[in-house]
Formats: C-alpha cells, structure tokens, sequence
C-alpha cells in the first residue's frame, strides 16, 4: 500500500510575528485621520438634535460669511442626482431632505480651511423643525396608530442578499420566517415548557478609531481614502450614487483602528463626496465619538422564546419571535435579522421550529453589523431555556446537549435547507466544560454554564487576488481584506510563503487600493482567511506552477518533480534558488511572475441566503461566574471559549481573537449599553457608556483551538473571531442562572442583578438556589 | 501667545492659540500622529503622550502647558535605544492588533516603568487600567508589561 506522505507544513500553522508590528508600534502606521492630501478641506456635520422632525427652513448665511468656509451642503444641493443609498435598501438619503428621522442625522455638512472653522460654521446654521412624534422604542414603532417612517416604496440596495424584499407593513423593515416540521404536534406532546420574554440592549461597537473619510469629487471621478472594511462595495455604492463608472471610483484603504463590523458597508462615505462635490476640493470628515456611535450600532432586541421537551428534557421543538430596533434606516438591518433568525433555534435536534424576526424602523439610530451579529443576540436566550429544560428534567445540562446536539452531516436550519452541520459541537462544549471545572465542587452564589450555538456567517465566496514574484525573489500580494488588526497581512503571506516554499519575512501584504488590488467581496463575517486566504493560496500556486515550469525547462524533468523549499526549486540532485530561476526565465536580472486566484460559486456555495452559510461559526464557550448578593456585581472567575477554526494558520493570532471576542462579550454582557430616552442617546461618550477595562478581564481566560480541518478554506481552514463572542456573554448568562440569578435582561448590571436576587428571595426557593 | 517647549529632544517655538490642546498642536503643527484621537475626554489613554515623563492625555491638555517643558511622543521614544525591548516584548506576545491604543500604551508602560511602579502585578494592573484596548482582550498586554517589568 502506498502511503501518501504529507508534505510539513513550515509557514502555516506557526506563530509568526505581525507583518504591521513594527509599524504601529513605532507610531509610522498610518490611518485616515492621520493623512492629509494637497487642498484638502475639514468638513463637519451638523447634525440633528431632535429625532423626528420635518425640516421647515435651513439658513446657511451666516456660516458663508465666515472667513475659511469654503461650502455648505444641504439637501437641496443634491437636486441632479438620486440621493437614496443603503446596500440592502435604497432607504436613506445622504444628507435630510425635508424630514430628520433620528438624533444625529446629518441635515447640514460645511467644508473648512480648519476644523475650528468648520465647526463655527456648523454652530452658525439655523435649521426650524416642526417636530413629530417619536418613535422611540420597538414598542411605539409597532403600535397600530404608529406613523409610517417611510413613505416611498422600498427599493433594494445592491447587495440586498436575500432575495426578494416582501411587502413592508407599518414600520415593519423586513421580516424573516424560519419554519420547520410539526410545530402543532409539538406543543401538544410537550411535557416541559420554558417561555419568557427577553431584552437586549442596544450597544456600540466602538471601533477606538471613530470614522474617517478623505474624498475628492474631481471631473467624472471620485478618490476616496476610507476606512471601511468593504471597499468594493461602497465603490460601487458610490459610483451608483453619483452616476459615475465603477473604475472611476477609486478608494484607497490604509490601516484601521478596529472595525468589529462598525466600517462595514458604506457610512460616511457618500456624505464626504457631497461636500467634496459642492467644495470642488478634497474635504477630510472625521467623526468625534458621539458621531460614530450615532453612525451605526448594534440592534437592541426584544425575543419572546419558548422552549418545549419531553419529561427527560429531551427537546422538541422552539419558537421564537424577535423585533429588532434597526433605527431610522435599514443599514444591515434585514441580514442581522436573518442571522439572528438562523442563530434563533440553536443547534439542536428539534422536530419542529418556528422563527419570526422583525427588523423595525424606529427614530433611533441606524443599527447594522457588530461581531457576531443575531447570533449574540439569541444565543443567551436559547441556552438559558435549555439549562432550564434541563434543570426541570433533572438531567445534568451538559449531558442534555449531548443528547441533543446536532452531529456534523445534519441539517441545521429548521426546514431543512442550506449547509449541513460541518462541526464537531458535542466535542467543543465537552472541552469547554472541562476548562471552566463543570465537574468541581460548588460554593454559594458561585455558578457555571456552557453555551452552543452556530453563526451563519454570511461569506460571500467571491474573492480574487494576485502574487507577484519579483526578480529578487521577494513577494507581493494584492489582496482586498483590510487589516483592521485581525492580521491578515500577516496569515496571507504565511499563505502566499507556504505555497511557494520560502518565508514569510520575503513577503509583503497591501492594503487596498480598488484601482490595483483585485476584487474582494468584503472584510466581515469571519471570511477572510477562508476565501480571500483560499484566492491568495492559488494565486500562489499558479506563480509556483510558473516556476516549476521553468525549472522544469531548465533540467529536462517533469515539472511535478520539482519542489519548491527552502526559497529553492528542487528536483533530486539539482537545486536553483528562485532570483536565479527567475533570471533563467527572462534571460536577465529582471522581470517578474505575476498570477491570479480566484474564488466564486461553483454551485450550492453562493453565499445567498437560501443556499445558507458557507460555513457555520462555531460558537461555544464556557464560563464561571461569582455573584455579590449584596451588591448584585459579578465577578467572571473563569471563561474558556473554543476556537473551531479547521486549521489555525497563525495560532497566536487565532488566540487574540477569541480573547478580544471574550472581552467584548463580557461588556456585552455585564454592563454595555447605549440608554436612549425618547431617540436620544444620553451616554454619547467613553465616560458614561463604559467598554471593558483590564480589570474587567477574567481571573482565568482560555482559549481552545480547535483544527480538524473541516473547513473550506485554505488548509481546511474557516472563520473565527466571532463566535467567541455570542457565546461569552450565554454562557455568563447561564453560569449566573446556574448561581440561583436567571436574569432575562442584558446587560447584567449590579442594579439589576441585585434587584433580582430581592425578587427571588421574596419567592419560593428554587431548589439549585441552595448550594452546598 | 508664543509657546517654548522640547520636543522628542528638539526645542520647538510656535504661536498658537491659548486654548489649542497639546494633541492637536502635535498632530496637525508638528505632525507627529503617532498620538491618536479617540474618546476626547480622558478615558481611553489613547492620545497619552509624556510630560516630563509623566504621562498625560494629550486631548485635555492645553499645549499652553507645556511651555518649558519637555514632551515625548511615540515618535520620539522610538528612536531610543531601549524602545527595542519594548518592541520586542509587544511582538512575542502579539499584545496589538489595530495599533490604535498602542503608541499611548507603550508611553504609559515606560513612564511607570521609569517611576519605579511597575513592579508588582499590581502596580501593572492598575498603572494599566486607564488605557482601553477594544482588539486584543489585555491578557497578551499583561504578559508584555510583565516581560518588561522584570
């Protein structure tokens, strides 16, 4: 029998330092507000202080006299052209046309010789509002009486993703129907039933680098420097926008100081070529704090859930209606709404499910991506009703997840569609219970949970990129992703290096500039390494295909024989190293090779919505939680999250994700919140909405790599980063419900912590709230 | 008004508003951005850059302050000589992912180290605490600070 061997992998699997290190630590590393370009202007925006409002007159005259003004934008500046944008629907305006939707919406942007100017200017306008009642919470958005927010007919943005937009009701954005089996015959069979209805708060993502725009509106062109993740699509949002050609529309993406979803798709773009179009100069927008956070933000939540079992706990089906608050516009509204949706009945073996999730329009905020999106949503609800199924049935909860966990090749969506369960999950939660001592003995107000739940990240498989192999050996890839500090640049030369047998310290990754870098669909939900990583890995083997042909030439042999290693090509007892392959090759010291990799549908892998994910994010984490009765404040003693992640390319880096996901999962869960009061945010800044500290972080934080290669990456790779994040603040959640606290509203605050353990104290005791 | 102060070691004259803060009279004058902008009022130890060798939050500190004195920027601290342990220990550990906190992370490091407070694990977890990382989740941060601790 003829084994195989498999060749060792030397760049991929290993630690390698950050390709950007040295740069950002030094201080050379550039972003958007550390860039200026010859005649460029500060803008700044007025925004709206009040929610909803008809605009009745806007005065700029005042802000024209000041000396350094160079424009004023208003709506009625944009008369030539279709002002409407939005990726899934064409719902917003650039600027407030005659009616301001939520606190916060532009209404008005002036262009300066300094900022100090512009902000005069803005300070000058004198804008009357006829104000409207506000719909300020999902509660009064939905109420029969309601007014509509948005009267045109809905139109679909370019990269809607989920088919076609069914009728719009009331302020109803979008919803989304999961149905699946015998929903009827369920309830009747049910011996146990656990139904509640739940909150979760709105939050801001906070990326430390706010917003950041530079745009030049030059003849038929436009030059953006942005920092968004997804320069192709808001290329051509914008080229759609202004009515100008895809490839005159050039954005160049330097380094971003985080993202976490908050850059994706198009937020300030559109309104910085308005005013760069008016200015007929380059103007620089960059958003303070209080602007981002009324830029996008993530969807606050309400979730009525129901649970059903048999009497040993085995479950049998769910129900779940949710209404997410996605503010004055849809933004990404409608995909978290299908992702919550598919995150909604957990990854359970149910015989019948039923999902309805409502993507409302209210006068808040626009709501759209933040890691882990719908499924951190749902996630802690689901896995609270199945702790509780478990703890009516008397069964351990972690053996009724064993019993009731899906195993890879079942179906995971309820009516049975898309991609099957490619994860090993019973594994995965086995490993984190152990991590956070399940088994150990318990003291008073101390508690343990585990949390399973699946992300359908919605990676879109379509990706291209190039290698170039220059004359001295050395390597640069042209590749979309941007680095928001998840390290691509780093895991793509590991990648482009192992493909062509040389190290990583040769090559050199880029940020994105559309006019040279080829096609990436977008830099969010965890797809990154798995498509673009999977174009950069054959782009590479198409340069080594090159080299091997010419070694090959050059010795006579068949070009399979010749390995490329150690910087060399290789055949038995012949070895030239690749500047002098390559010399061979062009006949000089010059020249270079340059391919192309390219992913896309090849059938069943569309990344629409129907076909379902690519691959499902895995989830699962554990945790161990102390709770202060009299104070109501948690302490997270322990956390373990699982990073199942096929092929960890860079471990390190994988490591660094699950630990900045488990932060953001502890402020998810323990005290972030945007607190809005009639549309209003009254904590718009770092004071008062407050992000986890190091103090905040655990006495005890793993994270488990997880590499069986099943994913469809490069490698066998796929996505992480995210899942760590919906599953934290479950199984925190959980483990405070396991301390006697079952909480039904995030975040956990002292208060309302503290409240509840009053609450329960004046109940009957349940029986797990006595601990030995 | 005429403001006098030492720069990363190089004496610098301007005239500039009384109210101007010391962030962006080293950002947009000098051009030195390796002191980011962030949450503007002091929370986020973003913006930290050192005033005679005590860190400061460049966004609530009038530049009119430091007249006479002496400021150290990333910009600056990375040019000596023991900014390459500083370096290092930031890279073994991968303690940054966007690099956006870095710069005042790294300032506050050397002013508690240079101060004698960095020498428990508890003078590391509190001297830490006033600068926010929303990337790496602190545990590799903590593990560089130690390195350099000892």
């Amino acid at each position: 029998m003829t084994v195989l061997e498999r060749p060792r992998l030397t760049e991929v699997g290993v630690s390698r330092p950050r390709k950007d290190g040295r740069e950002k630590l030094s201080g050379q590393a550039q972003y958007v507000g550390d860039m200026e370009v010859a005649g460029m202007l500060h803008g700044k925006v007025l925004r709206s202080p009040v929610a909803h409002a008809g605009i009745e007159s806007i005065n700029v005259s005042a802000a024209l006299e000041l000396d350094g003004v160079a424009a004023v934008l208003t709506g009625s500046d944009l008369d030539d052209i279709e002002p409407y944008y939005g990726h899934a629907i064409k719902d917003r305006p650039i600027i407030a046309l005659d009616r301001v939707r939520f606190a916060g919406e532009p209404v008005a942007a002036v262009a300066a010789l300094d900022e100090a100017t512009a902000e005069a200017a803005v300070r000058a306008i004198q804008v009357e509002y006829e104000e409207l009642p506000v719909l300020g919470t999902l509660e009064q958005a939905l109420a029969s009486d309601a007014p509509r927010l948005h009267d045109r007919r809905p139109e679909l943005g370019l990269f809607h993703g989920l088919g076609e937009l069914g009728e719009q009701r009331g302020n109803v954005c979008y919803l989304h129907t999961i149905v699946g089996g015998d929903i009827e015959r369920a309830r009747a069979e049910a011996e146990i039933t656990v139904e509640g209805t739940y909150t979760f708060p709105a939050v801001y993502q906070y990326a430390m680098e706010t917003h950041a725009t530079i745009a030049h509106h030059h003849g038929d062109a436009v030059t953006l420097w942005a920092n968004c993740q997804h320069p192709f699509l808001v290329q051509a949002e914008i080229a759609d926008l202004f009515g100008l050609e895809v490839g005159s529309v050039r954005i160049m993406v330097p380094y971003l100081g985080g993202g976490f979803g908050s850059k994706s798709y198009t937020k300030m773009e559109p309104l910085t070529v308005a005013l760069a179009r008016k200015a007929g100069r380059p103007v620089r927008i960059v958003n303070r704090v209080e602007e981002s956070m009324v830029t996008t933000r993530r969807h606050g939540m309400r979730c009525w859930m129901r649970t059903m079992a048999d009497r040993d706990g085995t479950l049998l089906a769910r129900e779940v209606h949710f209404w997410l608050d996605t503010g004055a516009y849809a933004d990404n509204g409608p995909r978290v709404t299908a992702t919550a949706a598919d995150a909604a009945p957990g990854p359970y073996r149910f015989e019948a499910a039923e999902v309805q999730g409502y993507c409302v329009y209210c006068n808040t905020p626009p709501s759209g991506s933040y890691r882990a999106f719908g499924a951190t949503h749902l996630q802690w609800i689901g896995e609270l009703q199945v702790d509780e199924v478990a703890h009516r049935a008397g069964v351990d909860p972690l053996e009724l997840r064993r019993r009731c966990l899906l195993v890879p090749g079942e179906p995971v969506r309820p009516d049975g569609s898309g991609k099957p369960l490619d994860a090993d999950l019973i594994g995965d939660v086995e490993r984190v219970a152990a991590a956070v001592g399940w088994d150990g003995p318990r003291r008073a107000w101390v508690g343990r949970g585990v949390s399973v739940g699946l992300l359908a990240a919605g990676a879109h498989p379509v990706s291209r990129a190039s290698v170039r192999l220059s004359a001295d050996g050395s390597v640069d890839v042209y590749v979309g992703t941007t680095e928001l500090g998840q390290g691509p640049r780093t895991v793509m030369a590991q990648i482009a290096a192992e493909e062509l047998g040389l190290s990583s310290e040769l090559v050199r990754v880029h940020g994105a500039d559309t006019r040279f870098t080829p096609y990436d669909r977008s830099t969010g939900a965890s797809r990154s390494t798995t498509i673009a990583g999977l174009a950069v890995k054959r782009a590479a083997d198409a340069v080594g295909e090159r080299l091997r042909e010419t070694a090959s030439e050059l010795w006579d042999v068949d070009p399979t024989l010749v390995e490329l290693v150690g910087g060399q090509a290789v055949v038995s007892g012949e070895e030239i190293s690749l500047p002098d392959l390559i010399a061979k090759r062009f006949g000089f010291r010059g020249g270079e090779i340059i391919e192309g990799g390219e992913v896309r549908p090849t059938g069943g892998d569309t990344g629409s919505y129907a076909e379902g994910p690519y691959f499902w994010e895995v989830c699962v984490a554990g945790a161990e939680v102390e709770v202060e009765p009299e104070t109501g404040v948690i302490n997270v003693l322990r956390t373990a999250t699982i990073a199942d992640v096929g092929k960890a390319i860079n471990p390190q880096l994988v490591e660094r994700q699950d630990e900045g996901a488990t932060l953001q999962g502890i402020g998810n869960a323990l005290f972030e919140e945007m607190r809005l009061v009639d549309g209003l945010v009254t904590n718009d800044n770092l004071l008062e909405y407050r992000i986890p500290r190091l103090s905040d972080l655990p006495q005890r934080m793993r994270s488990i790599i997880v590499e069986n290669e099943d994913g469809p990456g490069p490698y066998g790779a796929k996505g992480c980063g995210e899942g760590a994040f919906a599953a934290v603040p479950a199984a925190i959640a959980c483990a405070l419900a396991d301390a006697g606290v079952p909480m039904r509203e995030l975040p956990l605050t002292p208060e309302r912590v503290w409240r509840r353990i009053q609450e329960l104290a004046g109940q009957p005791q349940r029986e797990d709230q006595s601990h030995d | 008004m005429d403001l006098a102060l030492t720069v990363n070691g190089r004496e610098v004259r301007a005239a500039i508003e009384p109210h101007e803060l010391l962030l962006d009279f080293l950002r947009d004058r000098l051009g030195l951005t390796g002191a980011k902008r962030s949450c503007d009022v002091q929370v986020c130890g973003t913006c930290t850059v050192l005033v005679e060798g005590q860190p400061v939050s460049a966004c609530t500190y009038l530049a009119a302050d430091a007249q006479g004195r002496r400021v150290l920027t990333i910009e600056g601290f990375a040019q000596s000589p023991e900014f390459e342990r500083f370096e290092e220990a930031f890279l073994r550990h991968a303690a940054l992912q966007c690099g956006y906190c870095t710069p005042g992370l790294l300032l506050t490091i050397k002013s508690l180290r240079d101060s004698g407070e960095l020498a428990s694990e508890a003078d590391i977890r509190h001297g830490l605490d006033g600068n926010l990382c929303r990337c790496t989740g602190y545990r590799s941060i903590l593990e560089a600070a130690r390195e350099l601790a000892a």
